[in-house]
């Protein structure tokens, strides 16, 4: 297996708050790569570092062999690196359509004089991208929402809509930011097999949850974030016993139960 | 964008019959408003001036979502590019050819300048930095006129040429096929074709790959850069295009005019224009050309209707005709923010935004 994204001594503060201070981790081509942590773990600043939403204090960060540091957002995206957001960020009032459609900006090329001129190739691009949405939509499994706004679609739908447009830029890793939030247990099901589908079908998943069965059971590799430090990585089990984290999760007390009767946080 | 590009070819016989009646109107129009007066004609050329303005600032406030205040400024630089480049005040005439198209591009490249320092900012600080964009122009054009004259201050620039191709000038009157055309009318036909170009620039931009890359940026501008959108580029490039329509109209206006000054470049341009793109239904073409004709025809209309009216009902003019315009100006704007917020004929997608609390909202 290859190493896909190496992230080495990133630092973030905001004012007095340091979100995170010298988090390192690699994630292998075909992962799918756990987060976890207690709120306000820096999680979620992790991502946007990672995507360049934010700009680190220090650190490096390489994806597929290029740096991702420094760069621009939109360029993340054409790296191959696609995400969703915790508080979903969809394009509201456009259609389930559309919002992919949105997402196919960056992996077709057609300016303003091709848009004028409606030329054959032009053409030819916009059914390939309409085309490629709407298999999309039918991938995730919301094809027959194809024409409703994006923003009354049900939650879940919502959540997957995102993910939806995450693919579209065709990534190599998608970044998925607490994607069973909000869901029931069944929809929480359909979303683990579609995870899997989609590390099935070649992409490599970095993956924020707090549903634990889903992480444990789906992840094979994750990592712990406590107070915007590594806690802990590795295999899903040896984190799970680890009583550093039992300790970050259920207090001192708990982790010392833990040590005594072996597997009592599962 | 309602719904899904489709780029069937042929359409439906009902729809070709609509298109081909609104052609016969449009030709023949000049010549019925005529009638009641040339005047008419050229309130008319206004009103399509304004289309072409409204339809260029829908691109930047409709489309991309980013509201401007001085955007009036395109339509100065349009005009005085047209008037310094064809006018005895440099001795310079050169050909519509020429000028037009350097017009366009000196708009659109103001549009970039005004663009490229305003590329963080939104909503209301966009709006206060381009009001003052717009402002900065017009006082430029009123003191440029030492050391060095160039823009000839507040008297303005004079005698400008008309538009001509060869020959044949869009200022006179002349006799074809035993019609006579009135310069007003050919000029009427002219800002017709170059309406109609405009109009379908902008409807196939905004179905196509940059339309949807405008209307991500306005929903969600960090979801757009994360999906791979540059948004500095296509944020530029809705205000160079924007920009450029404005330059067009300006190049117009001043070749209709013949004498640009710049008390015709004020603030409250701008925002009659703006007012045109909201109340007609913001990023909906036919609604913002709807907004146009209305704003542009509607003073004109009550000038010539409510100075006679009350000759006949007090047999004296107690209000003034320009007073009493803006009042019902005015209250004419309250009606439509009051019942219509989302303009007398907005999109389906502005609709969905005024619709708040029916969606389950992120």
């Amino acid at each position: 297996m290859s190493v896909l994204l190496q992230a080495q001594g990133l630092s973030k503060r905001f004012g007095g708050l340091q979100a995170l201070s010298d988090v390192g981790f690699s994630i292998e081509t075909g992962d799918i790569y756990g987060l976890i942590g207690p709120n306000g773990a820096g999680k979620t600043t992790l991502f946007n570092v990672l995507t360049s939403l934010y700009i680190p204090e220090s650190g490096t960060c390489t994806f597929a062999g290029e740096t991702l540091t420094g760069r621009k957002p939109h360029e993340v995206a054409g790296l191959g690196l696609a995400r969703t957001f915790q508080n979903i960020r969809l394009f509201g009032n456009l259609s389930a359509i559309e919002n992919v459609m949105i997402g196919r900006h960056i992996r077709t090329q057609a300016g303003v004089i091709g848009a004028v001129l409606r030329d054959k190739r032009t053409r030819r691009e916009e059914a390939e991208i309409e085309a490629r949405a709407h298999a999309l939509l039918d991938y995730v499994g919301i094809g027959s929402r194809a024409n409703d706004v994006a923003k009354s679609l049900p939650y879940g739908d919502q959540r997957r809509l995102e993910i939806a447009r995450a693919l579209a830029t065709e990534p190599k890793l998608l970044a998925l930011d607490e994607p069973a939030a909000g869901m029931n247990a069944s929809e929480t099901v359909v979303l683990r097999q579609l995870i899997q589908k989609i590390r099935d079908d070649g992409i490599t998943v970095l993956l924020i949850e707090h549903d634990m069965k889903l992480v444990m059971g789906l992840c094979n590799r994750v990592l712990v974030l406590e107070y915007g430090k590594v806690l802990a990585e590795g295999r899903p089990a040896d984190v799970q016993r680890n009583p550093k984290v039992i300790e970050a999760y259920l207090g001192a007390g708990a982790a010392q139960v833990a040590e005594t009767v072996p597997g009592a946080t599962a | 964008m309602t719904q899904t590009i489709s780029l069937k070819r042929g359409l439906p016989i009902k729809t070709l019959l609509g298109i081909a009646l609104v052609g016969v109107v449009l030709a023949v129009l000049p010549f019925v408003i005529g009638i009641a007066g040339q005047s008419w004609v050229r309130t008319l050329n206004f009103a399509l001036l304004y289309v072409m303005l409204a339809l260029g600032l829908n691109i930047v406030v409709g489309f991309a979502g980013l509201l401007d205040l001085g955007y009036i400024a395109f339509y100065a630089v349009g005009a005085y590019t047209w008037a310094l480049l064809a006018s005895p005040h440099f001795g310079l005439h050169l050909p519509f050819w020429a000028i037009l198209p350097i017009s366009i591009a000196i708009a659109g490249l103001f549009g970039v300048l005004l663009g490229a320092p305003t590329l963080k900012l939104r909503g209301d600080y966009l709006a206060i930095v381009t009001l003052g964009f717009g402002e900065i122009i017009r006082i430029f054009l009123t003191n440029l006129n030492a050391p060095i004259n160039i823009t000839n201050g507040p008297q303005g620039i004079n005698r400008i040429d008309p538009f001509k191709i060869g020959d044949f000038t869009f200022a006179r009157a002349e006799t074809f096929f035993g019609i006579r055309f009135t310069g007003p009318e050919k000029y009427y036909y002219l800002l017709l074709a170059i309406v109609l170009l405009i109009l379908l620039v902008c409807a196939r931009l905004q179905n196509s790959r940059i339309g949807r890359a405008w209307e991500a940026i306005r929903e969600d501008e960090i979801a757009a850069k994360a999906m791979g959108i540059n948004t500095r580029n296509v944020k530029l490039l809705a205000f160079a295009m924007g920009a450029s329509f404005g330059g067009a109209a300006g190049a117009m206006f001043a070749a209709m005019q013949g004498f640009v000054s710049p008390e015709s470049f004020s603030l409250t341009e701008s925002i009659s224009i703006l007012c045109m793109v909201v109340l007609g239904g913001m990023g909906h073409i036919p609604g913002v050309i709807l907004g146009a004709i209305l704003l542009a025809a509607m003073p004109e209309f009550l000038r010539a209707v409510v100075e006679p009216a009350q000759h006949m009902i007090f047999g004296a003019v107690i209000l003034d005709p320009e007073g009493i315009r803006m009042l019902m100006f005015g209250l004419a704007m309250v009606l439509v923010m009051l019942f219509r917020p989302a303009g007398l004929w907005p999109s389906a997608v502005r609709k969905r935004e005024l619709a708040r609390g029916k969606g389950a909202s992120a």
